[in-house]
């Protein structure tokens, strides 16, 4: 069957009620601004409204109140809505999450999961743009999941509350609601911490994640179409676990990378990429790699100013040609 | 650990003394280097509040987490040999002092940051709620009223009306004792700590931290109210800090605790002495008992030395105890038991 990000979304939260009794939606957002999505999501808050607790605008205590409940036997979701807010919960996240599991020496388990809508939106400006995963990268303990199609927003989110047995951070994008993708039988799920090949190719592997996947699908229809290129588009579905196998193979066929990812230039998810390929793949490599990411500036308001920030398709089609020498 | 006669409570305060003095020495020693608080002088609250408790309910501290591990049941050598990173620890070395944890005693985690654990306590209360079982009683210092974290979590605890029990043990330094290169204490403007959750129509209650009887009483009402009636509730614990408490690194003013001086000595430090006097929840609670005609210095004395030779026990255990493997350094990031990264 065809469905959306957004009824992947919603679809994955349903079953997931219905499948276990511990799960909890601790908020009830998920969907954004976006009403046509928050109306997919209104029969699992009318069919399980007594595990659908309402909150205060109080993001470090929602985050804290998500764990302490996982780690005493329930699994909840905790609605932190959009990603630049989870900086306003970032210290339960990253310093008691991620933590517990280790620090209580393997004692007590944490299987909550925090979701964020994150990511250039279109004039969310500065403090309502941010992709806090590699920030959030640097914390081990947390799985970091980052789905770039709507079987993976079904798939990944439905692991997260039924079988995870650590703190997940799951990060969403609303500019990926439209997009489109079967599920069912015929389309197995690869597993968590499995990158897919969305799209084969020869020349240029193009590394994506998000909405970077979309984007790259489409550049390599372009590269194809305009240019010749053979491209094929790996999407990483998380960062953490990080399916490092999947890359070097990609790159050992094609000689050539590009990572488009939507995090700052420095440091950002992109760069760990490149150091990977640098550290194990430098061999397979014929030309240097071409990071396509947000350059270091804070996000502006005006849609010009944002655009060009932003990771396009075209800018993804210009570095596969400048590392393939066009 | 359920309290039946008041022999058993002073075993229970002593036992959470002995220890921290044993902590402190064996810091002197350098046999351990991370920073580290202890219990001295708020024994009678853990103790109160623990014996209140059964398997089914939670427990979250702080940093200084010995008294309310103890008073919990855990094994006094498998904490000591966390505290010195040994393999014998809880967390296997993991945790040291600032985050000993014992699941099995309903004390899942426990987090060093100030206010860190009130977030955490909530939603194991909102779990007691979902399953119909148990209550939550989330311990934490003053300064824990200084951190935002606490007052999103009492908004939570009233607005979900969850079986939590804050308990603030108030060990603030008054202004005017405050001395440069002291630990630290809170500065808040308000000396009353239960306005801040009475604001946020939380029933709150006050009590003498050095009165281990009111303590009982205090909670054995306010936890029997809770599993009638669910939450939450706000108790505020007036403690006076112990004077070897206010250095930078714990001290130990004229050595070891002395029953001694529940009867007819005193130590020579002038300001241990009125501690001792006013405040000391230990001393007060020993007089009230032979006052009372129930329990007499031999039989202190016999209490004291069963305790003395526990602890030393959990020392030796812990001092036998190896240092982990390195390779012990990877072990338990994920709970799937291999690295999925």
């Amino acid at each position: 069957m065809k469905i959306s990000f957004a009824e992947g979304l919603a679809k994955a939260i349903y079953e997931s009620l219905a499948a276990d009794p511990r799960v909890l939606l601790i908020g009830s957002g998920f969907m954004g601004l976006n009403n046509a999505a928050r109306a997919m999501l209104d029969p699992a808050l009318k069919d399980f409204s007594e595990r659908v607790f309402v909150t205060p605008i109080s993001e470090l205590a929602l985050a804290g109140a998500g764990t302490g409940a996982a780690i005493a036997g329930q699994r909840p979701v905790v609605d932190l809505s959009t990603g630049s807010f989870v900086f306003q919960a970032f210290p339960q996240v990253v310093n008691e999450a991620a933590n517990i599991h280790y620090m209580s020496g393997g004692q007590t388990e944490v299987p909550v999961t925090f979701y964020a809508l994150a990511g250039i939106r279109g004039s969310g400006a500065a403090q309502h743009s941010h992709r806090p995963q590699a920030m959030l990268g640097q914390a081990p303990g947390l799985q970091i999941l980052l789905p770039g199609g709507a079987d993976d927003a079904y798939y990944l989110m439905k692991w997260s509350l039924l079988e995870s047995r650590n703190p997940t951070v799951f990060i969403s994008h609303a500019l990926l609601f439209e997009e489109t993708a079967e599920i069912g039988p015929d389309f197995p799920m690869p597993p968590v911490g499995r990158a897919r090949i969305r799209r084969e190719g020869r020349d240029v592997s193009i590394i994506a994640n998000s909405i970077t996947v979309p984007r790259a699908l489409t550049a390599a229809g372009v590269l194809a179409r305009d240019h010749g290129v053979s491209a094929e588009v790996v999407d990483l579905r998380s960062i953490v676990p990080l399916d490092r196998a999947t890359v070097l193979q990609s790159v050992a066929r094609t000689g050539h990378a590009v990572i488009a990812d939507e995090c700052h230039r420095s440091f950002g998810v992109a760069a760990e990429i490149a150091a990977i390929l640098a550290e194990d793949g430098l061999a397979s490599l014929k030309a240097p790699v071409r990071r396509v990411a947000v350059p270091d500036v804070p996000i502006p308001y005006s849609p010009p100013l944002e655009t060009e920030l932003t990771v396009t398709a075209e800018k993804i089609v210009a570095a596969a040609l400048k590392v393939l020498g066009r | 650990m359920q309290i039946v006669d008041p022999a058993q409570r002073v075993a229970a305060m002593l036992r959470i003394r002995r220890f921290e003095e044993q902590c402190i020495q064996l810091a002197r020693a350098k046999r351990f280097a991370g920073h580290y608080h202890v219990y001295i002088g708020q024994e009678a609250t853990a103790v109160a509040a623990c014996a209140e408790l059964g398997p089914d309910d939670f427990v979250f501290t702080t940093w200084r987490n010995h008294g309310h591990l103890l008073a919990r049941g855990a094994a006094p050598g498998r904490m000591m040999a966390e505290i010195l990173g040994k393999a014998g620890g809880y967390a296997g070395g993991r945790s040291g002092t600032l985050h000993l944890a014992v699941r099995e005693l309903g004390i899942p985690a426990t987090s060093a940051l100030v206010g860190g654990s009130l977030p955490l306590a909530t939603g194991a209360a909102l779990a007691c709620k979902r399953r119909g079982s148990g209550i939550t009683v989330s311990f934490f210092g003053d300064a824990a009223l200084e951190e935002g974290a606490s007052y999103e979590a009492m908004i939570i605890a009233a607005v979900w009306r969850i079986p939590i029990l804050f308990v603030c043990e108030n060990n603030s330094i008054p202004p005017e004792l405050r001395k440069r290169g002291q630990f630290t204490s809170s500065t808040l403007p308000t000396t009353r700590l239960a306005d801040v959750p009475e604001s946020l129509r939380i029933p709150t209650e006050v009590v003498d931290g050095a009165d281990a009887g009111a303590l009982a009483d205090c909670f054995h009402r306010l936890v029997g109210e809770m599993r009638r009636d669910g939450g939450p509730r706000f108790l505020e614990v007036r403690c006076t800090r112990w004077p070897g408490s206010f250095p930078l690194w714990p001290e130990l003013p004229c050595g070891e605790w002395q029953v001694a001086w529940a009867f007819d000595q005193k130590p020579d430090r002038p300001d241990l002495a009125v501690w001792l006097e006013q405040s000391d929840p230990l001393v007060l609670h020993i007089r009230a008992l032979a006052a009372a005609g129930i329990l007499d210095q031999r039989r202190i004395e016999e209490i004291d030395a069963r305790v003395r030779a526990e602890i030393a026990d959990a020392v030796r255990f812990a001092l036998d105890s190896p240092f982990p493997a390195a390779a012990e350094a990877y072990r338990h990031v994920w709970a799937t038991g291999e690295p999925i990264s």
